[in-house]
């Protein structure tokens, strides 16, 4: 699978995994890419996650990589020989990363007066404590990897498609998840721009926060 | 083994920097940002048998040193270091290589606005004799024998109090604080001692 192809099914993967509106059709080359609705307001994961962040993350950071991605496809639609192909994957792979990670990201918060921070039942409950012991436990380990990120990056709570196993595991700067091996369940934005602004070089701070606001119910669904 | 790294002293007050880098910026970034790298550098050169020193030790020790690259290639803009004359040589070789100074200030922050993540751009004087732009990705130092002229740290904590997403304008706005005359003497000087011991055991 080319990296275009890759990227563009990963693309169509976010957009089935929300409620977001439909992204028309993938196939075509020139399919425009659009910032799907934040299913909350900018102030509603307060104190958790400042409104400021939200708004800057979601009207800017976010909006940037769905223009990256947009762009990029343009570019490698007319792109006259496969050497500038080649060339545009990199920024495929970036922006396209970033728009998925980030449609992922807004869908697994929720305020705490809604979803936010109740912790997951059923089947994916009983996983965690099959794996971690307890949802404390796997938190920890979760931060624990998170705070060791060198550099930007995501932290991801994964379902193995295979083995059904649950794991935890980083990637760098706007990479994706490899979904061909994984299902993403719930995602942590490490990158300084998501939690600078208020928690500013604390970010362990940051990490303990984002549990009041996981929404666990869309966790249980990807789960399923 | 080497002894116990500290924080270097910032060559200018916090504020020295405004209105181009908030003193708020520079408060944080050097004494909690670079603070950081050196304690936990520190800590991983003394628990040398913990699975993940090597990788620690590279990440901070180059934390460490580029952060104190950093602080120097930098100056108040109202300091007559900030201006180009005072880097006669480097400015010629800059010329030389890249047809023109605006040539190259526009491929430099061609450079520094397509990292992709976390990182830092350079300007460095290659082993053949040429000068160079390079970027290098999270706290990676320049290497290939390379000498780093002046760099500029383009993790998200460098700009975002005061720029936010707009680090378009925190490049622009940052040739105003290059130290010229610091980089002139990292060109025309000998510099490849500098972190000797550190930089090998990245």
């Amino acid at each position: 699978m080319s990296v275009a192809t890759s990227a563009r099914s990963m693309l169509a993967r976010a957009s089935r995994a929300s409620s977001i509106r439909s992204l028309g059709s993938l196939t075509a080359v020139r399919t425009k890419y659009t910032l799907p609705d934040l299913p909350y307001d900018y102030g509603a994961l307060e104190p958790h996650i400042s409104g400021q962040i939200m708004e800057v993350h979601y009207t800017k950071h976010h909006q940037t990589y769905v223009n990256g991605i947009n762009d990029a496809q343009e570019k490698f639609a007319a792109a006259s020989n496969p050497a500038e192909k080649v060339a545009l994957t990199s920024l495929i792979k970036f922006h396209g990363g970033g728009h998925v990670n980030h449609s992922l990201f807004w869908e697994n918060l929720s305020p705490t007066s809604k979803d936010g921070g109740a912790p997951p039942s059923g089947a994916l409950a009983s996983a965690i404590d099959d794996t971690w012991g307890s949802l404390d436990n796997f938190k920890g380990k979760m931060n624990t990897a998170l705070a060791g990120i060198q550099g930007s990056g995501w932290g991801w709570l994964v379902k193995d498609n295979t083995t059904g196993k649950l794991s935890i595991i980083t990637m760098p700067n706007q990479d994706p998840v490899n979904t061909t091996q994984f299902t993403p369940l719930v995602g942590i934005d490490a990158w300084e721009h998501a939690y600078y602004l208020q928690y500013k070089n604390v970010k362990a701070d940051y990490f303990k926060a984002i549990w009041n606001v996981i929404n666990w119910k869309t966790a249980e669904k990807r789960f399923s | 083994m080497s002894g116990t790294h500290t924080l270097p002293k910032l060559p200018y007050a916090y504020d020295a920097l405004e209105p181009y880098i908030s003193a708020q910026i520079m408060e944080l970034h050097h004494s909690k940002h670079h603070a950081t790298y050196v304690a936990n550098l520190n800590k991983a050169i003394s628990s040398p048998k913990a699975a993940n020193t090597q990788s620690l030790i590279h990440f901070n020790g180059g934390g460490h040193i580029n952060h104190s690259i950093f602080w120097n290639n930098l100056t108040p803009p109202s300091s007559p270091d900030a201006g180009k004359d005072a880097a006669p040589a480097l400015i010629q070789a800059i010329e030389r290589e890249f047809s023109t100074f605006a040539n190259f200030q526009a491929k430099f922050n061609a450079a520094l606005l397509g990292i992709q993540g976390s990182g830092w751009g350079w300007l460095v004087l290659k082993q053949d004799g040429n000068l160079d732009i390079v970027t290098t990705k999270d706290q990676d130092i320049v290497t290939g024998g390379a000498i780093a002229i002046f760099g500029v740290d383009m993790w998200e904590h460098a700009y975002y109090l005061q720029y936010l997403n707009g680090k378009a304008a925190y490049v622009d706005n940052i040739w105003n604080i290059i130290n010229w005359k610091y980089a002139e003497g990292r060109f025309t000087g000998d510099v490849e001692g500098e972190f000797k011991e550190l930089k090998a055991m990245l």
